[in-house]
């Protein structure tokens, strides 16, 4: 029920970005959803593909810094109140979200939310046992 | 006015000759307690009746820095440790200071020729000295300390740090002269414009600067910022302490070394050749008085030119220039000594971090800064911020701790940092001098 996602080290500065989207896209490897993290002097790039491996390759070959970590993906309903009762039940638990961040479906009626968790088996089970929808990662590399 | 007109007006000949007696008892003091001395000279095929000129001096072999690291703590000396009174230390590359030993013969030496630098910087008995060198280890603080109180001048010994107190301390107590290091005074002017004090206000008169290189610019600079007469002081620990050479009031033109004490010559750093008088290249000091531990042609890696030329105070002594920078790879950040090995030990002795790395020095207004440049590969790369963030604060922090240097830490892509083929470039000196 875990989620592939990698990171990507970048400096901040112009065209490290449009590098990155642009090896992936020669790479063939679609890209499902992202978040980008930044400070004053780097980001962090996170990236759900379609090809995880094949992602981290072409980004290692060209110099980058790649790691992939286990995030995890929540299905809301498309609605107010959505996150919030998701947020409840691992505030409940004493979870911690260590980041966040979240897209909408395609062709469905539903948000999808991914989490970094510290603890991130206690967090499957926690919103699972609360009837949350955790999407596994295969649904989403093939969205 | 001179402290010693005898000595520092003596004619040159006189003073040759008191430099080759000098010498010759130099010699002949390591060759007989120094092991190290005994052997090197002996590998050189000199025995200590074969000095019989100045001229002589430049078959001895150099003493570096190295030879000093490996002699740690003691090897060097020349005195028995009951003899010793005072000891001192610099920092060294390795985290193993550079030890050095003072009799009392010694420190009456350095006082007296720190006294005669104060004098010859215009300073005299009356006079309130705000010392902000630092006290300690350094021997900034306590070698112009020494020699402020043999001068008969009240002596205000503040260390370094607490700029607010030292701004207060200066106005309130009048003090008349300051003395720490050139960039510390301009942070000072700084600081004291946003306490909203006017430094022509203040009774400085006369600020005697050292322990780092600084410009003419930064002359003109610190003169207009803090209403002072700004002059250049040298020394080094190896050597003596602060006190081995000073600028002259009447001039402000080259830094008159005592060489009733030192032997300067000036060398081409790659070749070892001594250059001809006016030439820039390596400043190397023999000590000709020094008990505790005399060295020999010592390479002091400071870059200079050397002048016998008159200069208008009457003093006969020549005047080495302002140092224009180093034969080595060691940078001075703010007062402190820090060498790129130094940066590269820590770095290497945290989990993941690569031995790639860039120096970056700068000047924001007045403060040297130092940027540390660490590749980020995929042992210590993490995608939360916080981690990240936290390895930046622990690298400075280990450099504060060590090296007693602030420097921000950016963490940069992998590669990006140029490799070169051989000697790698670890530092981007951007400052202006």
């Amino acid at each position: 029920m875990k989620v592939e996602q990698i990171s990507i080290f970048i400096e901040n500065k112009s065209g490290r970005l449009a590098e990155v989207t642009g090896i992936l896209g020669e790479a063939g490897v679609n890209i499902r959803a992202l978040s980008l993290a930044d400070t004053s002097d780097f980001g962090i790039l996170r990236l759900i593909v379609n090809d995880c491996e094949k992602a981290k390759q072409v980004l290692k070959e060209r110099g980058f810094t790649v790691n992939k970590t286990e995030v995890v993906a929540v299905e809301v309903p498309d609605q107010p109140g959505g996150l919030s009762r998701i947020l409840q039940v691992l505030d409940r638990e004493k979870i911690n979200v260590e980041y966040m961040y979240a897209f909408v479906e395609r062709c469905g009626e539903n948000a999808v939310i991914i989490f970094r968790f510290d603890e991130t088996d206690k967090a499957i089970k926690a919103l699972q046992d609360s009837s949350f929808n955790v999407l596994p990662g295969e649904r989403l590399y093939s969205m | 006015m001179m402290f010693h007109e005898e000595f520092e007006c003596m004619p040159r000949p006189a003073l040759e000759a008191l430099q080759l007696k000098r010498l010759q008892a130099t010699v002949a003091r390591v060759h007989g307690n120094v092991p190290f001395y005994r052997e090197s000279l002996a590998k050189a095929g000199i025995k200590p009746a074969d000095i019989n000129s100045l001229e002589d001096l430049q078959r001895i072999p150099f003493t570096t820095k190295q030879d000093m690291r490996d002699s740690y703590p003691y090897g060097l000396f020349a005195a028995p440790m009951e003899e010793i009174v005072r000891i001192h230390a610099s920092s060294g590359t390795t985290g193993k200071p550079t030890v050095v030993g003072y009799t009392q013969k010694d420190i009456s030496t350095w006082t007296e020729l720190m006294a005669r630098s104060f004098v010859a910087a215009g300073v005299h008995k009356g006079d309130i000295i705000h010392n902000a060198y630092g006290y300690g280890l350094f021997t900034g603080g306590l070698g112009a300390h020494y020699g402020a109180e043999r001068l008969g001048a009240s002596v205000i010994p503040i260390s370094g740090g607490n700029t607010k107190r030292q701004i207060v301390i200066m106005k309130d107590f009048g003090s008349t002269v300051l003395t720490c290091t050139p960039s510390y005074s301009l942070y000072m002017a700084e600081a004291a414009r946003e306490e909203g004090v006017d430094f022509r206000d203040l009774k400085l008169r006369v600020g005697i600067f050292g322990a780092e290189p600084w410009s003419e610019t930064m002359r003109g600079e610190i003169e207009a910022k803090l209403n002072l007469a700004a002059l250049d002081i040298y020394g080094l620990s190896e050597i003596m302490g602060p006190g081995v050479a000073i600028e002259c009031i009447e001039a402000k033109h080259g830094l008159h070394i005592w060489e009733d004490h030192f032997i300067a010559e000036i060398i081409d750093p790659d070749t070892g050749k001594v250059l001809p008088e006016g030439e820039k290249g390596e400043l190397v000091i023999t000590t000709i008085t020094k008990e505790g531990i005399p060295l020999l042609r010592y390479r002091t890696r400071d870059i200079t030119s050397i002048t016998r030329e008159p200069c208008k105070c009457g003093r006969t002594h020549a005047r080495i220039a302002r140092m224009s920078g180093r034969s080595d790879d060691m940078l001075i950040i703010r007062g402190v000594n820090v060498f790129p090995s130094q940066i590269e030990s820590i770095l290497m002795r945290i989990e993941g971090v690569e031995p790639h790395y860039l120096l970056i020095v700068d000047r924001d207004g007045n403060l040297d800064t130092l940027e540390v440049q660490v590749e980020v590969d995929e042992r210590i790369f993490s995608d939360e911020v916080k981690v990240l963030q936290a390895l930046s604060k622990q690298i400075e922090k280990e450099i504060k701790d060590l090296l007693g240097v602030t420097c921000t830490v950016r963490l940069v892509e992998p590669k990006t940092i140029a490799r070169s083929e051989g000697k790698a470039k670890r530092v981007n000196d951007k400052r202006k001098m």
